[in-house]
């Protein structure tokens, strides 16, 4: 009876999380009589009376608002095709570009041409999960040269960190550009991407350990030095 | 009743000795290798993913894809590769028993591929396979209404004998496999060979379930064992 997970508790699918009414379930939770279980591997959240479980492994499923890092993979012709590393693909419209373009008369293939990487936002997703992008955005753009790196979209999060704290860490240390699209694609670019793709990759297999921020920072002051040393 | 005695020392109404893993493969996207005894499967999970060919796709719900197969060196005499009458039953009938459990309706249009490898046979090996594809379904992060379970059951002389061998499927009066949502307390699969009263089926069943209830205890500890590792 009652409250049967605390905060944070670990739940595998079909675990009990609370046996009452008065709470409603929330995201990866769904209910079944009285009570509200988990449908997934992951940790217990509450949110005021709603539940939630926050996932501990699985795909990018797009959400409405979403910064994501995408890679167009056909022109057509109203738009482009954009595969953003989920199950489905997106579209960009000719409307959610910024400056105009008249299909007749311009190349389309001129303005995003196949392969190209895009830093774009998700405007819409319909009952079958079709995928809206848009580039009217402050932040989206387009991205020349660089690299690229995929990690487990659960892990976003802590890539970047409390209010930016680990992402900013790496972007300072390494005095790279990075970009993280919640669909676990990052783009980086700068002297040190090796370094910044290391530290990227190291959040990721370890994100479950306590100060995590301190560990990364030991290994760019380290690693930065011995660049440092060989390079002069 | 009283002075019957298993081969392997066994009482009645015990398992095979059991050993679950959970993230046996790199590659997957959820994978799991469970053995009881000397049968051994190993399934990987990809998806949810882009369907084709597109007629295929459904609009309101993923669909679920399984592939059973033996592989070759898995019994004495050597299994020929390929899909078999039966291999294409017992995809069949895996492929039911998991679809119950899972939140397809979240994912539509998709695919969600689950292969099953006997590595090593020595019956139960349906009941192994379902048994690892629901491990590895939630190490993929697919939404489940809990987890699958599943074990054969018998009757020897007198005597109700739980997780059958080789041996002892050629004395046995029956052979029943089920499948079996702890959570919910609903079969997903049931199958028999054999030729036995009513009354037998029922007690057999019982004890199939008894044997499903443990074995979902050796699955949760799997899953645990995978996160407490890489912590919470």
């Amino acid at each position: 009876m009652g409250i049967l997970k605390k905060e944070r508790d670990f739940v595998l699918p079909g675990d009990k999380i609370v046996e009452s009414l008065d709470y409603l379930p929330g995201k990866n939770c769904f209910r079944d009589g009285n009570s509200i279980y988990s449908k997934r591997v992951g940790l217990v959240s509450f949110k005021g009376r709603v539940i939630e479980v926050i996932p501990l492994t699985g795909m990018y499923i797009p959400e409405p608002g979403d910064m994501i890092i995408g890679e167009i993979k056909d022109v057509q012709f109203s738009g482009w095709a954009v595969d953003i590393n989920s199950p489905y693909q997106a579209f960009l419209p000719l409307s959610g570009v910024r400056e105009f373009i008249d299909p007749a008369k311009m190349d389309l293939s001129k303005v995003y041409g196949i392969g190209e990487l895009i830093y774009a936002k998700v405007t819409s997703v319909g009952p079958s999960k079709g995928v809206n992008l848009s580039m009217r955005d402050p932040s989206a753009r387009k991205f020349k040269n660089g690299r690229i790196i995929k990690i487990t979209p659960v892990k976003v999060p802590r890539v970047i960190g409390k209010k930016g704290s680990m992402i900013n860490l790496i972007k300072e240390r390494t005095a790279c550009r990075i970009y993280v699209g919640q669909n676990g694609v990052i783009w980086l670019q700068g002297e040190n991407e090796p370094l910044a793709a290391k530290a990227i990759k190291m959040i990721e297999e370890m994100s479950h350990i306590e100060g995590l921020t301190n560990y990364i920072e030991n290994l760019l002051k380290n690693e930065g030095k011995i660049k440092g040393q060989v390079m002069k | 009743m009283s002075n019957f005695k298993r081969a392997d020392g066994r009482a009645a109404d015990e398992l095979r000795p059991v050993t679950m893993k959970v993230g046996v493969l790199k590659k997957a996207d959820g994978s799991a290798m469970v053995s009881l005894g000397d049968t051994v499967a190993v399934a990987a999970v990809y998806g949810p993913r882009e369907l084709y060919p597109k007629h295929l796709q459904n609009n309101e719900r993923a669909i679920l894809q399984c592939n059973y197969t033996m592989a070759p060196f898995s019994t004495k005499e050597r299994v020929r590769p390929g899909p078999s009458r039966r291999s294409v039953e017992i995809s069949k009938v895996t492929r039911e028993a998991l679809e119950p459990a899972l939140f397809l309706e979240e994912f539509p249009r998709s695919t969600i591929d689950v292969y099953v490898v006997i590595l090593q046979a020595n019956a139960g090996t349906r009941t192994a396979g379902i048994n690892a594809a629901s491990l590895a379904l939630a190490d993929a992060g697919i939404p489940m209404r809990g987890l699958v379970t599943a074990i054969a059951a018998g009757k020897i002389e007198d005597t109700y004998v739980l997780d059958l061998t080789g041996d002892e499927e050629e004395i046995t009066a029956c052979d029943l496999p089920i499948a079996y949502i702890p959570r919910e307390k609903k079969f997903t699969l049931i199958q028999m060979d054999g030729d036995i009263p009513p009354e037998d089926v029922k007690n057999i069943i019982k004890l199939a379930v008894k044997g499903c209830e443990t074995l979902h205890e050796h699955q949760r500890k799997a899953l645990l064992g995978k996160w407490s590792k890489e912590g919470s």
